[in-house]
């Protein structure tokens, strides 16, 4: 049996003459959170509706849980889904809104109080959705993609509206159900949510897959930076006049040196600002956050 | 496709949108019977377009269900905007996406849906004939039309044509009000259209253009819940309807099946 939940291999889909997603191709393990992460009209929803059959592909091919998603019927009733937002009924409650996708899906209506409850709606259940908040509404969705107690679960953008106890709700939800064995795969504008859940990302731009793989490998292949500050910030330029001086390029941020360069360097550059007579407050090397590292490979997008 | 029909009861049967309908069907249906016999002896008629059914008609057997069919227009035309907008706001509400992920077989989720939609408008019929029954027989007396002849054998095989005659002739107007809802994609736009169509474009080119009641859908429809009139017999419009209908579940059928869904 194969070890991939997801696995694509050039996927493509164009409108017209425009490509949305050319020849994306990643592949996300068992049991893994993969963040999914891409400027605006990157291609990340169109990629996750070609995975659940809502759109169909113009090239390449994909498979599922073991199935080519060109078949979502054999394996759609594993995977829970919640794409570009909550979509449901607003004449009707939360809890019936569930109730006409279990019926639907052929889940036990049984199960709704307690999914309810379980992204914390417990009590609201029964007011109609259209009174929730955005909040609200985006853990109905969470909700209704937990429905088939799913092998796989593909979020966009869940925690879209959520206050920071939600959000940290919903990283808790999904960090005990990847260690409970289910994949999930999740898109997201909060990099430092991504950042901080994932064990591996797909990084789209304008379509194409710019980087696929686990997320510290995509970090550590950044080039680190020195951080230094000193006593006297007036000393600032000089710091950065030694650093370059030493062939290393840097840049003045918030009241910082940023050097590029190995935390090696580090001793030598403590050494060289004690020797022109520069106390240095803080020196650290860092590496770049997935925020920053996204920005550089996106072009700022 | 039953899960898909239950599920989609789910949402039909909530109260504002069922007994809603229902109302709107009895006062309808009282509506025209009422018309019917308390107009009677009207120099202006008592039925549609000012024709005059007079007592004699009346107490034949069918005279039973003639209120009954009178309805199946206002019935139909309730039919088609359930139709229309239980389809087109999947994709206002975007809910057709989660639909899709929870049955993927799409023609399966059409079929069921409109399985769903058909009993619901069948619940309607049975309503509307109900009360057209008890109001033929409430109404009878005062307007001194004798009812022996609504007790016999003919007049139950009277009611059971009639009833058949107006279930699907009400099922083809929801059938287009569910294209219109899978071509338009919003229900405002496919039940003005609908309706636009079968009240005021259809009449005007029957009014002008001489037998075009053979081949305009509305029409046909009104004549197939009648048994066959002026217009068209039942069995033409049985025919025509027929491949109206085909033509359009192909269409539709085509579209809701290969169209991407990407709202």
């Amino acid at each position: 049996m194969s070890t991939l939940a997801i696995s694509v291999t050039d996927l493509s889909k164009t409108y017209g003459d425009r490509p949305v997603v050319s020849h994306a191709s990643f592949e996300v393990p068992f049991g893994t959170i993969c963040g999914f992460v891409g400027p605006n009209g990157s291609g990340k929803t169109t990629t996750m509706r070609m995975l659940l059959g809502l759109v169909s592909p113009t090239g390449g091919s994909g498979m599922i849980l073991g199935e080519s998603i060109n078949h979502p019927e054999r394996y759609l009733s594993r995977v829970g889904a919640m794409i570009e937002g909550p979509a449901f009924y607003p004449a009707l409650t939360g809890a019936e809104n569930l109730r006409v996708l279990a019926t639907l899906g052929g889940f036990s209506i049984d199960q709704v109080q307690g999914l309810l409850e379980r992204v914390g709606l417990g009590d609201r259940g029964d007011s109609k959705y259209k009174t929730y908040s955005l909040g609200m509404k985006q853990r109905l969705g969470i909700a209704a993609a937990l429905q088939p107690n799913p092998q796989l679960l593909m979020l966009d953008e869940p925690t879209n509206g959520l206050d920071p106890a939600g959000i940290q709700e919903i990283r808790e939800l999904l960090r005990t159900l990847a260690d409970q064995g289910t994949t999930v795969f999740v898109s997201s504008h909060l990099l430092q949510e991504i950042e901080m859940i994932s064990d591996s990302l797909v990084m789209l731009r304008q379509g194409k897959v710019i980087f696929a793989g686990k997320t510290k490998d995509l970090l550590l292949g950044q080039q680190p930076v020195i951080v230094a500050k000193c006593a006297d910030p007036q000393d600032l330029p000089a710091l950065l006049a030694i650093a370059e001086a030493a062939g290393h390029a840097g840049s003045v941020i918030d009241g910082a040196v940023h050097i590029l360069a190995t935390s090696d360097w580090a001793a030598t550059f403590n050494k060289l600002c004690f020797e022109a007579g520069i106390t240095l407050s803080q020196l650290n090397s860092v590496l770049p956050s997935l925020e920053e590292t996204f920005f550089e490979m996106t072009g700022g997008e | 496709m039953i899960r898909v029909a239950l599920a989609e009861w789910r949402k039909l049967r909530r109260p504002t949108l069922f007994l809603g309908t229902m109302g709107a069907v009895v006062l309808f249906t009282a509506l025209v019977n009422s018309l019917l016999f308390l107009l009677l002896d009207s120099p202006h008629g008592n039925a549609r377009e000012g024709q005059l059914i007079n007592r004699s008609t009346l107490e034949l057997p069918h005279g039973l269900v003639t209120g009954f069919s009178s309805s199946a227009g206002f019935l139909g035309l309730i039919a088609l905007c359930v139709f229309a907008a239980n389809t087109a706001q999947e994709y206002t509400f975007g809910t057709l996406r989660n639909l899709l992920i929870r049955q993927p077989k799409r023609m399966t989720l059409l079929l069921g849906k409109f399985l769903a939609m058909v009993s619901f408008s069948l619940v309607s019929v049975i309503l509307s004939v109900i009360v057209s029954i008890s109001l033929a027989y409430g109404l009878s007396g005062r307007a001194k039309v004798s009812t022996s002849a609504w007790s016999t054998s003919d007049a139950r095989v009277a009611v059971i044509h009639a009833f058949i005659n107006v279930c699907i002739s009400v099922i083809a107007y929801g059938t287009i009000g569910m294209f219109l809802g899978l071509l338009l994609r919003s229900p405002i736009s496919s039940i003005s259209l609908g309706v636009a169509w079968l009240l005021v474009v259809e009449n005007i080119i029957a009014a002008f253009v001489k037998h075009s009641g053979r081949w305009l859908p509305g029409q046909l429809m009104s004549s197939i819940a009648s048994g066959g009139d002026i217009n068209s017999s039942y069995s033409h419009g049985l025919v025509v309807l027929s491949a109206y209908l085909a033509l359009s579940g192909l269409i539709v059928g085509v579209l809701f099946k290969r169209r991407d869904v990407a709202n």
